[in-house]
């Protein structure tokens, strides 16, 4: 089977979530237009070479719906020929693209392929494409529905992670994207986001609040607790799954979540043949993608699980990853992990994660894979390991290794 | 055409006069739905005929509903020995939904239908007047009108679940079908599914008057482009079905399918055109109908609770016992209680102590309960004032004379109570009966002191005996049938339910009630954590976690009651780990339960536990900290069953004999899982005889000998025989 070589990655800085962010003037069509056309120009990429571009995108209606890769391929002045698929798991949407990329590079059904993803949650709101699985009582009585904060709540509840424990880290996430972007660390990948002139509108992530103290976050009303307790009363639902838990602990608010933002990624994979016949330098190699499946109501301990099934699919112990990237949907799902798989947090999210800089769901898998290919290139290391927790109780993850 | 009367006026109007014959109250019968069917045949096709008034012959209401009596003798429209399970369903599926079909014929027929409520119409009452196309209600606060299907497990099968959502909002429709509420004239006016409330007894001439005005009416559901407004993927429409999952799930803990079935069929059936719709419907009734809590619920919490309220326990050819005046002897919680639900009913009522001040205090707690009524607007203060006066608090033993009955609540102590008994019957006439208010001394023992044992009986109250509804009578071994037949009397005037056991340890109900108790100890002392037992225990339908309700017996009595037990079957107490246990938290920890603000449980200021009391870790080494859904479906069976085990015994043993006793009693005394329709019922109905020794064996062997079945059940399970089987037919016979 061939192997699948990363050749670049690119992200867009992530706007403000919210109707005064500076992405909010911005489409998503837009958004992912400018990644396809960054990959495209930093590589002088005959576009007729790629076969197919993947996009994961979580709220794929209204100007997101109807394949939104395709509809940027077009945007972006591809050639006809490319075609484009958009991919939905949930917040890993955006690794699952990447993921899908390389394994239709190895298969040789592709040679050149993008995985990638886009997400403007300032305009097409979270949840607005609605679903089954919290609306339909026959699913949603089957599998104990809670919302995600919920669930967050529980891990920390169950695996005794504090207030303080969560903010702790939420703080520590603040500080290590403030110095990641003081160095300059995300400097190879940014493409700012140019406006309908082609006027840089945003050149950083604007969500950061490297001021953030203890007391500071004290201050937050933790932000389930309402619906846990009283309307419409999710702890008593999430208990009927784990009865062990007497109650909930209800640590996570805004500030130890993943923030809502606006945001784009591409990675551009191929296999050594064509990367050699377009004069292509492999910056990294995909040793291999999981996903898989665990209990939905508390929803988020996936990561532990697929990391160990893809770091036995690859032979491998913790020991052999020199770097951890997990998306920080909730802090409590970073300290299981962490926990859980006995990991050293100082090789965990070295340069914050979306508690600081945000989550725009679909995109957020592509450019955390994309800032570990940096580091493992500023870092001089050799292989990372990035995942995602996932709606209903998935997890997906990527191995990586630095080839040059 | 029997249950109708058709009078066409010289506007061409038909007025439908709804009245089945013989009958207080309209109902739906077979009779009726075939009836029906050929009026609407009748109104499509007779040109004389412009519209239609639909009214009721009967001063009671319009319609109850469908005769649940009728649906739990024939069930859901079983018909004649289909082949297959999917020839069972499908004929089911046509039975459910010809009502559904004759009432969208009638909606569709062409010409304005109008009803004029002049009184109730509940369910498939309530129902039809959906289907007309306006709805006119008497200015009548007392009429109520609602889907009531919930509460005995099922659902409205004859459209109740898709037009009301599309007339009222899915929000308001869903909570009103959940819950079964009722609704006055007004209410249901401002909600939106009465269209005009006029004058009492002007209902049909304004229906009339509408029908005239709008010759070409349709549904609104029937005007082109309709959709429901709030469906479950609207903007509105959202949070409403999200939360509304959330809500019933923590109500019903997963329990009662009949809630759920209720979600799906709005949720399913407001995305679709109202036919499609009307089929789901019916299917979801078919599923629910099947289930066997809709079959418990039904038969216990509707048949049986109705036909025991009538006395259907009491020994025939017994005139009615008329009880005028009651002397309550004790007033303590029990006796206040007593005294009050007495004089609410009408009954002049002495009220006894020791001192003036206890007696007084003890109608003081009537008082309070008036006070709060009269405050609330439920009676008025002249009732308060009436229910008040008839209560004398005393220490006068001769104002005892000429009553009809006593009931003695004095504290559980054998020598008081005999003490009580020769000072009462000396001033009780021959005829008058005796009761005493125990709720585990033996009754025989007690009717000793009695000069005339056969007048002498169990009365046993459940507390606060003014929210509780059962009472338990028990037969003394000299007791004859004329004192029960007068002590039934006493229960059904005070509007409570009875059921008849006889005189063992415990009784029926305190002795079944405290196997939950103890195996949720059990439980504790093999190291299963607390919040497990707590949870599952609530989860699995109990009205309170174990622990809790030991708490609320008080630790201290429930050790002294074990250690009792263990010396009448010469055991040692101290070697049993829960009489250890007990023995630990009350003696070297002083945690006696609730009432001492402290047992399983920290209590806060008001009386409430807070949470569990960490430091039970010091003697409990807690070993089972998850409760993965294997281990909470078996702690599910273990408290289940070993209740339903004890109510087999007491089968066995004779302390009760009538298996609706059995069901209504542990329902209302005890609150089991009343979606099983009560501890008989979860035996016959769940599991059948066989099912439920194969595992009552496999937990005796695996958890102890309390979970082996008797020699009752065994028989059963070789004949194939239900308790009702076996027991309800010497009943009925």
């Amino acid at each position: 089977m061939a192997e699948a070589y990363i050749y670049d990655a690119v992200r867009t800085p992530r706007g403000k979530g919210k109707n005064t962010g500076s992405l909010h003037e911005t489409t998503s069509l837009s958004l992912a237009t400018q990644a396809l056309q960054a990959i495209r120009d930093r590589n002088n990429l005959d576009t007729s070479k790629v076969d197919d571009v993947y996009l994961g995108c979580v709220t794929p209606i209204g100007e997101q719906g109807s394949d939104i890769a395709r509809i940027a391929v077009l945007n972006a002045d591809y050639a006809e020929t490319v075609a484009g698929a958009q991919i939905d798991r949930f917040c890993a949407s955006g690794l699952e693209a990447v993921n899908i990329a390389a394994a239709k590079v190895k298969s040789g059904e592709a040679g050149l392929a993008i995985g990638g993803g886009v997400e403007a949650m300032s305009r097409v709101p979270m949840g607005s494409n609605g679903g089954a699985w919290a609306s339909d009582p026959t699913i949603a009585m089957k599998t104990y529905f809670v919302p995600q904060g919920i669930g967050a709540d529980t891990i920390a509840t169950k695996y005794g992670f504090s207030r303080d424990d969560v903010d702790a880290y939420a703080i520590q996430s603040q500080q290590r994207a403030a110095k990641a972007w003081k160095e300059g660390r995300f400097k190879k990948s940014i493409v700012p986001v140019k406006d309908q002139l082609g006027v840089t509108l945003l050149d950083h992530d604007e969500h950061m609040r490297p001021d953030t103290t203890m007391q500071s976050l004290a201050s937050l009303e933790p932000s389930f607790k309402m619906q846990g307790e009283m309307m419409p009363g999710f702890d008593a639902v999430i208990q009927q799954r784990y009865p062990e838990m007497e109650r909930i602990n209800h640590v996570h608010h805004a500030g130890n979540s993943s923030g809502i933002v606006d945001g784009a990624a591409a990675v551009l994979i191929g296999s050594k043949e064509m990367g050699d016949a377009l004069g292509l330098k492999p910056r990294a190699k995909i040793l291999g993608g999981a996903s898989i499946g665990s209990e939905p109501s508390i929803m988020l301990t996936g990561p532990e699980f697929v990391t160990k099934k893809l770091l036995d699919k690859l032979g491998m112990t913790t020991k052999d990853i020199d770097l951890w990237e997990l998306n920080e949907a909730f802090a409590a799902v970073v300290l299981r992990w962490v926990q859980a798989l006995d990991l050293d947090m100082d090789a965990v999210n070295v340069n914050g994660g979306s508690i600081a800089m945000g989550h725009p769901l679909g995109a957020t898998g592509a450019m955390i894979l994309g800032t570990m290919v940096d580091e493992l290139e500023r870092s001089n290391k050799q292989r990372a390991l990035i995942t995602l927790c996932v709606g209903a109780g998935m997890g997906t993850a990527t191995v990586i290794e630095r080839v040059n | 055409m029997e249950n109708f009367k058709i009078d066409v006026d010289g506007d061409g109007i038909a007025l439908v006069t709804f009245d089945v014959p013989g009958r207080s109250m309209n109902t739906i019968t077979g009779s009726v739905m075939r009836d029906l069917a050929k009026i609407v045949e009748t109104i499509k096709t007779d040109d004389k005929i412009k519209g239609v008034v639909f009214n009721s012959g009967k001063a009671s209401g319009f319609c109850a509903g469908a005769d649940l009596g009728e649906l739990n003798e024939r069930g859901a429209g079983e018909a004649s020995a289909p082949k297959s399970e999917e020839e069972k369903l499908k004929a089911q599926f046509d039975g459910s939904f010809t009502l559904n079909k004759t009432f969208r014929a009638l909606e569709t027929c062409g010409k304005p239908v109008a009803v004029a409520l002049e009184g109730l119409a509940l369910g498939g009452g309530l129902e039809i007047a959906l289907a007309c196309h306006y709805r006119v209600a008497a200015d009548n606060p007392k009429i109520k009108f609602g889907l009531p299907e919930a509460k005995v497990g099922l659902l409205p099968g004859a459209g109740g679940t898709q037009r009301l959502p599309r007339l009222i909002g899915v929000q308001n429709a869903a909570m009103m079908i959940l819950q079964g509420a009722d609704k006055s004239p007004q209410e249901a006016k401002s909600l939106g599914f009465i269209n005009e409330v006029v004058p009492v007894g002007k209902t049909v001439e304004a229906a009339k008057a509408w029908v005239k005005a709008n010759p070409k009416a349709v549904a609104p559901w029937d005007v082109k482009g309709y959709k429901v407004k709030d469906n479950p993927y609207s903007p509105g429409g959202a949070m409403a079905s999200v939360g509304g999952n959330a809500m019933v799930s923590k109500q019903t803990n997963l329990n009662y399918p009949a809630q759920r079935h209720i979600l799906s069929c709005i949720y399913e059936g407001t995305q679709v055109p109202i036919d499609a719709a009307l089929r789901i419907e019916s299917r979801y009734f078919v599923k629910t109908a099947n289930t066997p809590q809709a079959k418990g619920m039904i038969r216990s919490l509707f048949v049986s609770m109705q036909a025991l309220a009538k006395g259907a326990n009491r020994p025939q050819g017994v005139p009615e016992y008329p009880v005028k005046k009651v002397a309550v002897i004790g007033a303590g919680l029990m006796g206040a209680g007593i005294a009050y639900v007495q004089a609410k009913a009408g009954i002049e009522t002495v009220l006894l102590d020791v001192s003036q001040e206890s007696a007084e205090k003890g109608k003081a707690y009537s008082q309070r309960i008036v006070d709060k009524d009269v405050s609330r607007g439920k009676i008025t203060k002249e009732k308060g004032d009436e229910i008040l006066a008839r209560i004398t608090p005393s220490t006068d033993y001769g104002l005892i004379k000429g009553a009809d009955l006593v009931v003695e609540a004095v504290f559980e102590n054998p020598a008081l109570k005999a003490e009580v008994t020769k000072k009462a019957e000396a001033q009780l006439a021959e005829t008058a009966v005796f009761g005493s208010n125990t709720s585990t001394l033996p009754i025989t023992g007690l009717a000793e002191a009695s000069a005339r044992p056969a007048n002498f009986i169990g009365i046993h109250f459940f507390s606060p005996v003014e929210r509780m509804g059962l009472v338990e009578i028990i037969m003394g071994h000299k007791t004859s049938q004329e004192t029960l037949a007068k002590a039934i009397d006493y229960v059904l005037k005070i509007k409570k339910t009875p059921i008849v056991v006889n005189d063992f340890r415990g009784f029926y109900t305190s002795r079944c009630f405290g196997t939950y108790t103890t195996e949720g100890i059990e439980m504790l002392s093999e190291g299963i954590a607390p919040a497990i037992i707590e949870n599952v225990g609530r989860q699995c339908g109990m009205p309170m976690g174990a622990l809790e309700v030991s708490d609320s017996v008080g630790l201290d009595t429930a050790l002294k009651i074990g250690r009792q037990m263990a010396e009448a079957m010469q055991q040692d107490h101290s070697k049993d780990p829960r009489g250890a246990l007990l023995a630990w938290l009350v003696e070297e920890k002083g945690r006696v339960g609730r009432k001492g603000g402290k047992g399983f449980y920290e209590y806060g200021e008001d009386g409430k536990p807070t949470r569990i009391w960490p430091d039970l870790s010091q003697k409990i080494d807690v070993k089972v900290k998850e409760c993965p859904p294997a281990l909470k479906e078996e702690l599910t069976k273990r408290f289940l069953f070993r209740q339903c085990i004890e109510v087999a015994r007491c089968f066995e043993e004779g302390v009760i004999t009538d298996p609706r006793d059995a069901d209504v009693g542990s329902i209302l005394a005890w609150g089991f899982a009343p979606y099983t329709g009560g501890c008989v019922s979860y035996i016959d109905l769940f599991w059948g005889a066989k099912k439920f020794v194969e595992e009552a064996d496999r937990l005796a062997d695996k958890y102890g000998e309390r979970f082996r079945p008797n020699k009752l059940l065994r028989d059963m399970a070789a004949k194939g025989e239900t308790f009702y089987d076996r027991f309800g037919a010497k009943k009925a016979a």
